[in-house]
């Protein structure tokens, strides 16, 4: 982490005038010249947009002064709706696409005062692990570029990470936020499902994805929240549950905190640097005063499939609205005989890549009839099982601690081959999702090549306080956040 | 469940998804699916009796509004980002639907 990459430092610096808001955005925009290639966390640098935006807030500083982001660069995840700005989620079907409006959370952010910087690379439409179902290419990782962040939200952990940015934002259907997060070296999170709008969020799964941001610090995380939660009338999921003063929470306390952890489920699959790593991390909780519960999630072991056979039905739904016939790409007519169907299925087979094809085939295959009832509906059926036991959980204990990934990050092309290995990795992550609980990912440790490992914590429904001060109590008694990879040059 | 799901099935699974599979594709998604579902087929072992299924987990759904017009998209706005449109007379332009 740099010197002056917390929001906190930022913002008093910019409060104090020993720092203009085009000076912070001009740094930024110059350390991603110099770096962004070959790490690609960006699919598009809005430079004018941004620095225009910096020295507007710069021209008024009484205006801005208390604004929570004023003046702090931020990228978003090529899936947000950006008025005027390409919005792509990585796909050639939109690779031209323009939104006529802003996401709620882009609104938000800058009435806020931040600065966006640009637009961040992540799998299609974020159905990936990796960044390498990108159609522009894999982004990279700054601890090893032969390897890579994580995914879907790759670019905008890459952004954090690689210090491009202080903090940035991403979705997250079944662990694209908190992966990339562990894998980079980073705090991410994941709020409770209806916490932050998704409205101009290009949606995957509509039940499961959520919004969320990427931090070096679960306080600054929580500042970020802070701005993005909350009650929408453009999105009827968000929920009305009141917003808690999120920094309020980070006293350091943890007393008495009780924290579960499901050791069963770490018996196969992971790595043992991984294990270790997590081991320690629990054991600096117990040591901080939280009490360390043994608990028993019996059905998690079926969340992977129970994920993929209600995300891929969602996604296939979703996605069917990718046509060719209002925006995005459409395919060269074949003739004056071309149908109308063959002009659908045609700019669908040229503008959409081998994963989501494979998603959407997938999905559309467990709604079909004679199948419905055997995948999808039991699917919703283990979904209630998975809930419950979450639910039992949480009667005993305030969060339930995991790794967020049973492996360190992996090299680009590894698994590309095998579609379900992918998918196996992402044992730790989807049953937050599923359940719809907030769960978040903090630095824990390093492989010994210099590889990042993530702790998550998954709460109780609307505890992101709860989280948050556990990851912050940690973040004291820890130095991981502070580490930062040495980049090329 | 067999390891392969058909060509025939994999064909009208696609044409349900509008999408033109070519014959790789189409190859490498039998089998690529039907590993996955062998996979799932775990699931398929579990007892469910009497469970409801869970389709959402939002709290509460603020689905209604008050009844007034509000501001939308133009229509130059809702056609800027058409593959082929008539903007002179508000219409998005696709091939021809009947004969």
């Amino acid at each position: 982490m740099t010197p002056d990459s917390s929001i906190s430092d930022l913002r008093r610096a910019i409060d104090a005038g020993e720092r203009t808001a085009v000076d912070v955005c001009r740094a930024a925009l110059d350390r991603i010249g110099q770096h962004d290639s070959p790490l690609h966390a960006f699919n598009r640098v809005t430079s004018e947009r941004a620095l225009a935006r910096a020295a507007q807030i710069d021209s008024d500083r009484a205006r801005w002064r208390g604004a929570p982001l004023a003046g702090i660069p931020v990228a978003l995840k090529d899936n947000l709706c950006t008025r005027g700005v390409h919005t792509t989620a990585s796909s050639r079907i939109l690779e031209h696409f323009v939104p006529p409006y802003n996401a709620t959370v882009v609104d938000r952010l800058e009435a806020a005062g931040a600065v966006v910087v640009g637009k961040t690379n992540c799998d299609e439409f974020a159905m990936g692990s990796s960044t390498e179902h990108s159609a522009f290419g894999p982004s990279r990782n700054p601890w090893d570029p032969d390897r890579t962040p994580g995914g879907s939200s790759g670019g905008s952990a890459v952004a954090v990470a690689a210090g491009f940015t202080p903090i940035a934002l991403g979705s997250d259907t079944g662990g694209s936020i908190r992966q990339p997060a562990a894998l980079c070296g980073i705090v991410g999170l994941k709020p409770t499902y209806g916490r932050v709008s998704r409205y101009g969020l290009l949606a995957f799964a509509s039940s499961l994805d959520q919004i969320g941001p990427f931090a070096h610090t679960a306080r600054d995380a929580a500042i970020v929240l802070q701005v993005l939660a909350g009650a929408d009338p453009m999105d009827a999921t968000s929920a009305p549950e009141p917003v808690p003063d999120y920094a309020a929470a980070l006293t350091g306390d943890i007393n008495g905190m009780r924290i579960g952890v499901p050791w069963h489920l770490l018996e196969q699959g992971v790595d043992a640097e991984v294990h270790a790593a997590f081991a320690a991390a629990v054991a600096t909780l117990a040591a901080r005063g939280a009490t360390i519960v043994d608990v028993e999630l019996a059905q998690a072991r079926h969340a992977i499939p129970v994920y993929y056979l209600v995300a891929t039905a969602e996604a296939s739904s979703n996605l069917a609205r990718y046509d060719g016939a209002r925006y995005g790409y459409r395919a060269p007519a074949s003739g004056a005989a071309d149908t109308l169907q063959a002009m659908y299925r045609r700019s669908r087979a040229d503008g959409f890549g081998p994963e989501v094809k494979r998603r959407i085939m997938l999905g559309t295959y467990v709604l079909s009839a004679g199948y419905y009832d055997a995948y999808y509906l039991k699917a919703q059926q283990v979904r209630t099982m998975i809930l419950r036991d979450y639910e039992e959980a949480f009667v005993r204990v305030d969060a339930v601690a995991m790794p967020t990934s049973p492996t360190p990050a992996f090299r680009i092309g590894e698994r590309a081959d095998d579609p379900l290995q992918m998918y196996l990795a992402d044992i730790f992550t989807v049953s937050a999702n599923l359940c719809g609980l907030p769960a978040v990912s903090v630095p824990c440790g390093f492989t010994a090549t210099r590889l990042p490992i993530g702790l998550q914590l998954v709460g109780r429904r609307f505890d992101e306080a709860g989280l948050l001060r556990i990851a912050d109590a940690y973040e004291r008694d820890t130095g991981w956040w502070r580490e930062e990879p040495e980049l090329g040059t | 469940m067999p390891d392969d799901i058909s060509r025939e099935r994999v064909e009208a699974i696609a044409a349900l998804a509008n999408l033109e599979l070519d014959p790789a594709e189409a190859e490498l998604f039998a089998r690529q699916l039907g590993a996955f579902l062998a996979y799932a087929d775990s699931v398929q072992q579990i007892d469910t009796t009497g469970i409801p299924p869970t389709t959402h987990v939002a709290t509460t759904h603020v689905a209604e509004r008050e009844d007034v017009s509000r501001p939308s998209l133009t229509t130059a706005d809702a056609l800027a980002n058409a593959p082929d449109a008539a903007p002179e007379a508000g219409l998005f332009r696709v091939p021809r639907v009947i004969g």
